[in-house]
């Protein structure tokens, strides 16, 4: 599968609603070459607001701006956005449900060298956790320049979470984003992967390779992880009676926890989570780093089994 | 190889001249540049602007012991601009906290030195930094505690002329200058670059000494790459009294090799193998 960079996908997909949206402004937190909102700053220098190295006053501002009828869009690392500014974004943003996107660039594991300072492994918890805001995990750089066009003229808060490794391509231009739904990838029968993010790929990757054992898993490939889409996961589950959730992300809080939410109070069965286990990262290689901590085909087959196991008991 | 016992660091202001810390200063920046070409990523600009004011810092004016990183009695050096850790970790390798060949694990899986300062993992580290504008808030705390405990330890700050665009600065400059921390030395590392371009022109931080004199702080300017001025500004923090200092260092981004100085591009980004040989060939290398 091609590589794609999900960041340059937002960068290049700014630049048309800059073009066809007046409202449309962009702040940044001096990673602006990063985040790929240079590539805005290039074309719209007077619509681009570059706030410093000042995180939590680029959210209120953000909030400023939307009050007044602007479209903002926020960027800066994923750990920084969600953690630095974490209050300003609940206060200023979700309280009033004010019309600021957040994107972040460098969320996950696979920020890789920088190592656990920057890895936001929480980011996705840190904003499930708010009212009023809406959290999307794209898989590749076609489903993130639908999240980016959608969000844009959605109304509310979003956070979506992007990053910096390069990520297998997965979908081609029929595929449809649409806010709050899943979508099954792969029929199965046995188990029910939902992923998000570069584990979608690596739960494709390993539902093929349980065919061949002869286990049938169905693939759902969940990018708005809230709302999260209860009835695919429901019918789903119904179905194959046992779940195994894999994201770049802390087990505590993400998809993996949203889906346990969904279960527990629908549909008790087995579920194992796939992701890191409330652990901080460390410095390595984007790809060495997921590999690490079992983030990859391997590790979801592992907890298949592991669940598989539990359901026939 | 310049070496000391780790006797010569237990007291402060050592006899040590300018040219022997320019030398160390030169050994400092050509482990950087390797470092960063070896994890072919990492923070070389920054670094270089800071190396000649924290060689000052640990080969003349601190007091610390190597082979004790914890020792009761020493001075205290926080790197709030964590990414700047390669001249850290450089200085704390060649004064002995951990042999030099380390320096080749920086940023690589399972090694000692991770990509911003981790004091879980490497000794000397005071706290884990990476993340700006908290370390200074740290170092405020660490100067209050050595006051309770009656000692006369001190305690140094470097922070980026970036990093002090995070409000988080000015809420520890105001809580230093509240509790009298003349035991805290922040010293402004002032390249006037950060990632998207000159601190001026991104966000400006201007005018800079007096925003911390407003702040309650005893403030002096220096150039940061002249030895006997750093000496001389760590010395006249000693006898303020009541009041914490800052030092506004003057410095250069990529202070040493030609190509690299007062250029942003080399803020986040390593060297390739061939510009190394060049750059190391300016260094007196090779
Ligand atoms: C809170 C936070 N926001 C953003 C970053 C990303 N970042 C790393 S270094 C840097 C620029 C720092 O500039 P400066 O403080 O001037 O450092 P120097 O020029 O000495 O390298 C930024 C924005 C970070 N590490 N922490
Ligand atoms: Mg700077």
């Amino acid at each position: 599968m091609e590589k794609v960079s999900l960041r340059d996908a937002y960068g290049d997909t700014l630049v048309e609603l800059g073009k066809e949206d007046e409202r449309i402004v962009v702040l940044d937190a001096d990673l602006s070459g990063s985040t790929k909102t240079a590539k805005f700053a290039k074309a719209f220098p007077e619509r681009f607001f570059n706030m410093g190295i000042a995180e939590t006053n680029m959210m209120n501002v953000a909030a400023g701006l939307a009050a007044s009828g602007k479209i903002p869009f926020v960027s800066t690392f994923a750990i920084f956005g969600t953690g630095r500014a974490w209050e300003a974004v609940r206060q200023s943003i979700c309280y009033p449900k004010l019309n600021v996107k957040i994107v972040c660039t460098h969320g996950g594991i696979t920020v890789g060298e920088d190592g656990a300072s920057h890895q936001a492994l929480e980011d996705v918890a840190n904003m499930r956790n708010i009212p009023n805001m809406t959290v999307i995990v794209p898989a590749d750089d076609v489903e993130t320049k639908q999240v980016i066009r959608k969000v844009a003229y959605t109304d509310g808060p979003f956070y979506v979470r992007l990053t910096r490794e390069k990520f297998p391509r997965i979908f081609d231009e029929s595929y449809k984003f649409e806010i709050g739904k899943g979508h099954v990838l792969v029929e199965g029968e046995d188990v029910t992967i939902i992923a998000n993010g570069v584990m979608t790929s690596f739960a494709l990757l390993a539902a093929e390779m349980l065919e061949r054992e002869g286990i049938s898993a169905e693939v759902i490939h969940m990018p708005t992880v809230k709302p999260i889409d209860k009835e695919l996961i429901v019918k789903s589950v119904s179905k194959t009676q046992a779940v195994v959730t894999a994201e770049e992300h802390s087990i505590i809080g993400g998809l993996g926890s949203a889906v346990a939410e969904v279960l527990v109070e629908n549909c008790p069965v087995p579920m194992e989570r796939l992701g890191t286990p409330d652990v901080f990262g460390l410095s390595g290689k984007g790809w060495e780093l997921l590999h690490y901590f079992r983030l990859d085909e391997n590790g979801i087959i592992e907890k298949v089994k592991k669940v598989l196991e539990r359901k026939e008991k | 190889m310049i070496t000391f016992e780790p006797q010569f660091f237990t007291e402060r202001n050592r006899e040590i001249d300018d040219g022997t810390l320019r030398a160390i200063a030169r050994e400092v920046r050509k482990d950087i540049l390797k470092m960063t070409t070896n994890a072919n990523s990492g923070h070389p600009g920054g670094s270089m602007s800071a190396a000649d004011i924290i060689v000052t810092l640990y080969y003349y004016k601190m007091r610390h012991n190597p082979e004790n990183p914890k020792w009761e009695k020493r001075d205290r050096f926080v790197l709030s601009k964590g990414h700047v850790c390669p001249a850290l970790y450089s200085v704390l390798a060649r004064t002995g906290y951990f042999p030099i060949e380390k320096l080749m694990e920086f940023r690589k899986l399972g090694g000692m030195l991770q990509g911003h300062p981790s004091m879980d993992t490497t000794p000397g580290i005071e706290i884990s930094t990476g993340s700006l504008g908290h370390g200074i808030g740290a170092a405020v705390g660490m100067a209050i505690a050595l006051k309770l405990d009656k000692s006369d330890s001190k305690v140094y700050c470097m922070v980026g002329d970036g990093e002090i665009q995070e409000g988080s600065v000015w809420e520890a400059a105001m809580s230093a200058s509240h509790y009298n921390l003349d035991n805290l030395v922040v010293i402004v590392d002032n390249n006037n670059l950060q990632i998207d371009g000159p601190v001026d022109e991104v966000m400006s931080i201007y005018p800079t000494m007096e925003k911390w004199k407003a702040f309650g702080w005893h403030t002096i300017e220096i150039n940061g790459h002249d030895f006997e001025e750093i000496k001389r500004a760590l010395d006249e923090a000693d006898n303020v009294k009541y009041k914490p200092t800052m030092i506004l260092a003057k410095t250069v981004k990529g202070k040493g090799v030609s190509f690299m100085e007062n250029r942003a591009e080399w803020h986040g980004k390593a060297l390739s193998p061939e510009q190394l040989k060049e750059a190391l060939k300016e260094l007196g290398e090779l």
